[in-house]
């Protein structure tokens, strides 16, 4: 059975409501966009109801605590089908009772489970370490991404506590969307195609201050200076940078 | 404009054999200013060369009163000089941090006047950074040999991380290369760190408002392949400072010959040492992380590190009594010593068995390296064996089976017999 929800974590959450209360328990959760939908399976059109949806996710901290809890949050935002599947299954385990099902590492969703986790937090913390501010003439410091998932409701914090003291936008091209951050609070804002293309020609529309030229260069001066060429090794640097990385990286463009 | 951009060139330049890049191990929070500390560390970009770049790593100045033969930096080298004012420093720390290129600073430096006056220089820099700008983001400090311990003592009150290289592994070798130095002179220092970190820890038990002294602890650094000394010799050093002076890391750095100066030093164009290199600091994680003993690993019957294989599996070879290691019955500190799992693995191979007996492919899944894991374990599918196969020959399977990083022609010597 397909249950097919609004793509939001809420959406998910009362998809495990509903399995419940129709006692339906193998269920397939995926969203109207996804294609190629059996047609010899049936498919129910679940409604997000935020009351159903917090239910769940009470009683999941209640079993399993809220850093465990937090986890079905990050592997949602995988936005990997398979993932869902899999945290359907857990979910489904850790309410009737086997709370400790995570750690059954000899069953594939489980299995599988971890290592999506594993690949968000990964690109979690790439996302800390790649994102590269330019400063506008009027003081915002402003970057463009493209992380392969859903990353930035998971870096909003880091990146609120670090730089408290100047005004920045980190905005997901892939996924249309921002955190901007004011120095007071972080809000999500959607820009216009055309100021995302002025964004990345920061020439044309966002004048750039005065000497975020001079400090690009010199950070290129400093990335290539402390390279040993007595030790290059190509395959661990693209271990590490992987290429679809490059065009937003100071140093490698 | 030009002359930021040249001084930068040589500065950094002159730091890069410094290896230690780590950002982690500290707990600075944002305290209304900029910037913290990732008590993971951040890599912010990787050099061609594969290492990380987490901090603007630079000398303050490469002019140094000293002539030490491996340092590209010595008095006799014919190289550029340059020195950064204490303003130019902070400036470029702080417009590299807030673009989010950079997790902090490092600065060490050539050793000008004397010990204080470098020093003082450094200190400088430091306390504008948290003073004037705020600045919370993890801060690496050289400490200079020689320093006076109250200016050392201030220092820590403002870093992260101290640390000062051994350089060579021991006296006789530091002796030969750089007479003017002795490890007296890097011991003090560590020891006299590691006490105000002791006494700072102990206050802040009864006072709270105590400030923090070198949060990520102190390291230090040896060069390899320099001077003859043997893997057992270098090994011992390291663990000896582990242990005396509660260091959080010994970087280990093969030699890049620098010039032609010095008869007793590699010369230009001989490779670095990198697989020895590399076997020091897997040798220096199974100290720490494994449980090992240093001398079940190397001892005087056994003083290289074997360039084929990584040391655990080497140790493994050596005490095939030791297994096959059942992994649905043995604890965890017995599941870590099969070569090919590690720490990651073993918790998951403990938590998973308690859900049923675990089969060859599901250890693959979980992915030990079973290639290599498969001659040293037992699980819930093994086959039924009498004896078990030489560790000639299992040496020999995991070499063809290739995935050893120095993958090397296995020497056909004569033929055992028997």
């Amino acid at each position: 059975m397909y249950y097919l929800f609004d793509g939001t974590y809420l959406g998910f959450l009362s998809c495990v409501f509903e399995s419940f209360e129709r006692k339906e328990a193998i269920i397939v959760p995926i969203t109207p966009e996804d294609h190629q939908i059996d047609f010899f399976k049936d498919r129910r059109i679940i409604v997000t109801d935020k009351g159903k949806a917090l239910r769940v996710q009470k009683g999941l901290q209640e079993r399993v605590g809220k850093v465990e809890a937090m986890d079905f949050y990050r592997a949602f935002l995988s936005e990997d089908r398979k993932a869902w599947l899999a945290s359907f299954f857990i979910l489904r385990q850790i309410f009737i009772g086997r709370a400790d099902i995570r750690q059954h590492y000899g069953n594939d969703h489980v299995l599988y489970f971890s290592q999506i986790l594993k690949k968000v937090s990964r690109e979690r913390h790439r996302m800390k370490a790649f994102i590269r501010f330019s400063k506008s003439s009027d003081g915002l410091f402003f970057a463009l991404v493209e992380p392969d998932f859903n990353v930035l409701p998971l870096i909003s914090d880091f990146f609120r506590k670090r730089y408290a003291d100047m005004p920045w936008l980190i905005y997901d091209i892939k996924r249309k969307y921002g955190l901007l951050f004011d120095k007071r609070q972080v809000g999500e804002v959607q820009l216009s195609s055309e100021e995302v293309q002025g964004a990345t020609t920061p020439a044309i529309a966002i004048a750039l201050d005065e000497r975020d030229q001079l400090f690009q260069r010199l950070w290129k001066q400093y990335y290539t200076s402390t390279n040993i060429e007595a030790r290059k090794n190509m395959k661990l640097h693209l271990q590490h940078v992987p290429r679809r990385y490059w065009k937003y990286l100071v140093e490698k463009k | 404009m030009q002359r930021i951009e040249e001084k930068l060139k040589i500065l950094a330049d002159a730091a890069k054999y410094d290896v230690s890049c780590s950002s982690s191990g500290s707990t600075r929070k944002n305290k209304g200013g900029i910037g913290d500390a990732s008590a993971s560390g951040i890599c912010h970009t990787y050099t061609e060369d594969g290492r990380c770049v987490s901090l603007l790593k630079i000398l303050l100045t490469n002019h140094c009163i000293y002539d030490c033969a491996f340092c590209v930096s010595r008095k006799s080298n014919d190289v550029k000089r340059a020195a950064f004012t204490v303003e130019e420093v902070v400036d470029l720390t702080m417009n590299f941090y807030r673009r989010n290129y950079i997790e902090g600073l490092f600065l060490s430096s050539g050793i000008f006047k004397n010990a204080d006056f470098t020093m003082e220089r450094m200190l400088r820099i430091v306390k504008k950074l948290r003073q004037e700008e705020r600045y919370n983001g993890y801060i690496h400090l050289k400490t200079i040999p020689g320093a006076s311990e109250e200016m050392v003592k201030e220092a820590g009150l403002y870093v992260d991380r101290m640390s000062i290289n051994l350089e060579l592994p021991t006296e006789a070798g530091l002796k030969l290369v750089a007479p003017e130095k002795d490890h007296d002179s890097v011991r003090k220092p560590l020891a006299f760190v590691n006490e105000q970190m002791k006494s700072f820890k102990e206050e802040k038990k009864l006072i709270k408002h105590t400030p923090i002294f070198v949060p990520a602890g102190q390291s230090t650094q040896m060069v390899i392949g320099a001077t003859p000394e043997n893997d057992f010799e270098i090994m011992q050093v390291a663990n000896d400072f582990y242990k005396n002076y509660n260091l959080k890391r010994v970087y280990y750095s093969g030699y890049i010959p620098i010039n032609n100066g010095n008869s007793l030093l590699p010369q230009i164009g001989s490779a670095p040492p990198l697989v020895r290199e590399n076997r020091l600091y897997q040798t220096d994680w199974l100290l720490r992380f494994y449980g090992f003993q240093l001398d079940e690993i190397l001892n005087p019957q056994h003083i290289h590190l074997d360039l084929d294989i990584d040391p655990k599996l080497s140790w493994a070879l050596r005490n095939p009594h030791f297994f096959p290691v059942d992994v649905n019955a043995a604890d965890f500190n017995a599941i870590i010593r099969i070569p090919g799992i590690g720490r990651q693995s073993a918790l998951k191979i403990i938590q998973a068995r308690k859900f049923g007996r675990l089969h060859a492919y599901q250890l693959q899944k979980i992915g030990i390296a079973y290639n290599r894991a498969k001659y040293f374990l037992r699980c819930a599918d093994s086959p039924f064996m009498l004896g078990h196969p030489s560790m000639e020959y299992v040496r020999i399977a995991i070499l063809n089976a290739g995935n050893q990083k120095s993958r090397q022609q296995v020497s056909a010597g004569q033929l055992t017999l028997f």
